[in-house]
């Protein structure tokens, strides 16, 4: 009862969001005042977002079986001298009815950027992205995941960084980053689902390093594209973006996992190589730190079938091949696993898009079952609706936590 | 100064006599002969222009009527032995924003391309043997906008008539390419400036699928023709897509920095 009074308080207030998101835009439409945003690009959007769980929570103090939330994300640019110069500003903000560690704000860009022949020099807070794979970005080491966001890890937090990039004739594009303070990731809290149990305390990190989150950590990358083939070869020195974990039980108080970020080395290699309809992807990193060096593969292809069935939809087929050194004691759901999954795209003027796609752990049988479907509406709203299936799981699988927390999730923006 | 100001419309003149002298054809001439020589010289008109940029305004209309907007910035490098190299950024949808694209077309072969995608900040290499797909989901497909290769068709001339006006070459092109969803197109060029004023495509069956029809065409930079609009109808389904240019500038100075996976990933 006091659930569905929630929802409707919630309802309440995002319509009252949307309808100011409106008369903004047409505010700025009808009175044409000469201001200070004039040089200035503002775009970005609000969404609300309707989460439902197929059963019910396994965990005490887990709450319910739906959860709303609302998300606003806006994005301030603007550049002087002809673009050689550029600033951006774009923060996020997430209220959630139910998780409070879900409900964040994070700065995802605050940078300066100058452009000059040869070199870009960037400086603040921005995010990067290397790799090709699609089920799992191993070689990506630069930001933190948001994971309170969205299980696929795709959402990251903003890395304060200084970033130079040496763009040569014809050696590839050489980049230098500086990274003087680390981003803990994000885990959802006591009453959310799609957590561990016991929870992951995130008031309580250990760092390897005596600086903590002021470590300063660096990388390097070189990338270039030979014919069809696009390279990419990554280094980086500092604490490790994945945490592991340590429990943590006192009297009187409810254990706890404590997030363990160690400090570690990463040489990563990324390909792919292109032909035709298909792209052939592979990334492979080694990474040595604290009690642990390994070695971590993904590998795969996409082809493309155009124009299926005398239609302009587009199908798409992806199969990856997930090798970690370490096996099952690995806190990664890929350890010897396969990703199958199927893109469609209806190619139409609404960009209806459909991803499904299931990773299957062929030591244990374990598998998931993902979906996203996507489409724009008029001009300036997108819904998205997107689920994921947990099967089989057993204990030993770092995924047997989610046993219970199969979920449908359906998501409308409005971009301004 | 006054001299100075007579001597480069002199050199001016003489270089656009020089790419204007109309075409004279043999007697013995095949069709697919003056086919191909049509097309070279079509070719040759366009030369040199260097780089362009340009905003683009597509409006995409049903058989109903319902209209849907796109709006983008295109950039073009031209390049001596190859394709030119282009950068196309989506504003609008808004969902899109940002959004882009960098091609290194070729003459032979499937062109080079990356997509960045803004919310991931990921650049992807993407197949490019699409030709046929709809461009963003209008009727323009990705080789009707991609750049026109001499080598890309076989040619035979047709005839010569009248549209809009202007006296026509009439020829028609076969796609060399097999991925290409045409079985061939026709086309008319005005025999003075050769520029496309109408194509008609026919599809795999060889029945007609689509007309294309430019207008309003202005000369820039160095009398390079662009149009300012154009129109394509599918006649089977009803859809059209209008592409209406504006802003056009030309050698501005752009180099091969302002077309690379970088630039792509800062363009806007």
């Amino acid at each position: 009862m006091s659930d569905f009074r929630l929802s409707i308080g919630l309802t309440r207030l995002f319509c009252i969001c949307f309808v100011a998101a409106s008369t903004t835009v047409h505010g700025q439409e009808e009175i044409e005042v000469p201001g200070i945003w004039d040089e200035w690009d503002v775009s970005g959007f609000l969404e609300a977002e309707v989460r439902g769980f197929l059963d019910s929570p396994k965990y005490a103090r887990q709450r319910g079986t739906t959860g709303l939330s609302l998300a606003l994300e806006p994005e301030f640019f603007r550049e002087w001298s002809d673009g050689q110069w550029a600033f951006e500003m774009t923060p996020f903000g997430r209220y959630d009815g139910v998780d409070s560690e879900r409900s964040h704000v994070d700065l995802r860009e605050f940078y300066f950027h100058r452009v000059s022949d040869q070199w870009e020099l960037r400086f603040g807070v921005s995010k990067v992205f290397w790799g090709v794979t699609e089920s799992q970005h191993l070689v990506d080491v630069i930001n933190q995941t948001d994971l309170v966001e969205n299980l696929d890890m795709e959402d990251k937090l903003g890395q304060p960084m200084i970033n130079v990039s040496w763009v040569t004739d014809s050696a590839g594009v050489f980049d230098f980053f500086y990274l003087p303070y680390f981003r803990e990731r994000t885990f959802p809290g006591a009453k959310g689902r799609l957590r561990w149990d016991p929870t992951v305390d995130v008031d309580a990190p250990v760092y390897e390093s005596s600086l903590e989150e002021w470590h300063p950590d660096v990388a390097l990358r070189w990338s270039n594209t030979f014919g069809d083939l696009d390279l990419g070869l990554g280094f980086f020195r500092g604490t490790s973006r994945d945490p592991l974990f340590t429990p943590q039980v006192a009297p009187g108080r409810e254990p706890v996992l404590r997030p363990v970020y160690n400090l570690m080395s990463q040489l990563g290699l990324d390909a792919q190589w292109t032909r035709d309809a298909w792209l052939l992807k592979f990334e492979g990193i080694y990474r040595d730190g604290r009690g642990q060096h390994y070695g971590a593969l993904v590998s795969g292809f996409e082809y493309s079938l155009y124009g299926i069935l005398n239609t302009s939809a587009d199908l798409g087929l992806l199969a990856e091949y997930h090798y970690d050194s370490r096996t099952d004691e690995a806190l990664t759901p890929f350890n010897r696993d396969v990703f199958a999954g199927v893109r469609l795209a209806l190619n139409d003027t609404q960009d209806t898009a459909l991803l499904a796609g299931g990773v299957f752990d062929h030591n244990t049988a374990a598998s998931s079952v993902r979906f996203e479907f996507e489409r724009r509406l008029g001009d300036k709203y997108f819904v998205s609706l997107e689920g994921q299936w947990f099967a089989n799981v057993v204990e030993r699988d770092l995924t047997s936590f989610f046993s219970d927390d199969s979920f449908v999730q359906l998501a409308l923006r409005r971009y301004f | 100064m006054k001299h100075q100001r007579l001597l480069a419309f002199a050199i001016g003149a003489a270089a656009a006599l020089s790419v204007q002298a109309e075409l004279t054809f043999a007697p013995n001439e095949t069709a697919q002969q003056k086919g191909l020589k049509i097309a070279q010289a079509v070719d040759q008109r366009d030369e040199g222009w260097g780089d362009w940029s340009a905003d683009a305004e597509m409006v995409l209309k049903n058989r109903h009527g319902q209209e849907s907007r796109r709006l983008m910035r295109m950039e073009a490098l031209e390049q001596e032995s190859d394709g030119d190299k282009r950068i196309i950024v989506f504003r609008e949808p808004r969902d899109v924003k940002g959004t882009a694209f960098l091609v290194f077309t070729k003459k032979v072969g499937n062109d080079d391309q990356w997509l960045y995608l803004p919310a991931l900040k990921r650049v992807k290499r993407i197949s490019s043997s699409n030709k046929s797909g709809p461009f963003v989901g209008s009727e323009f497909a990705y080789e009707d906008l991609s750049s026109q290769e001499v080598e890309k068709y076989t040619y035979r001339f047709l005839r010569e008539e009248e549209l809009a006006g202007q006296n026509c070459y009439v020829i028609e092109r076969v796609p060399v390419d097999k991925k290409s969803g045409y079985t061939k197109q026709i086309a008319w060029f005005d025999t003075s400036e050769y520029r496309n004023l109408k194509t008609e495509y026919y599809d795999r069956k060889g029945e007609l699928l689509k007309t294309f029809v430019a207008h309003g065409y202005q000369s820039y930079g160095k009398n390079y023709w662009r149009a300012d609009r154009f129109e394509m109808i599918n006649s089977q389904t009803g859809k059209s897509t209008a592409l209406i240019w504006e802003n056009y500038v030309f050698t501005k100075g752009l180099n091969d920095r302002d077309f690379d996976k970088n630039r792509l990933k800062r363009a806007r």
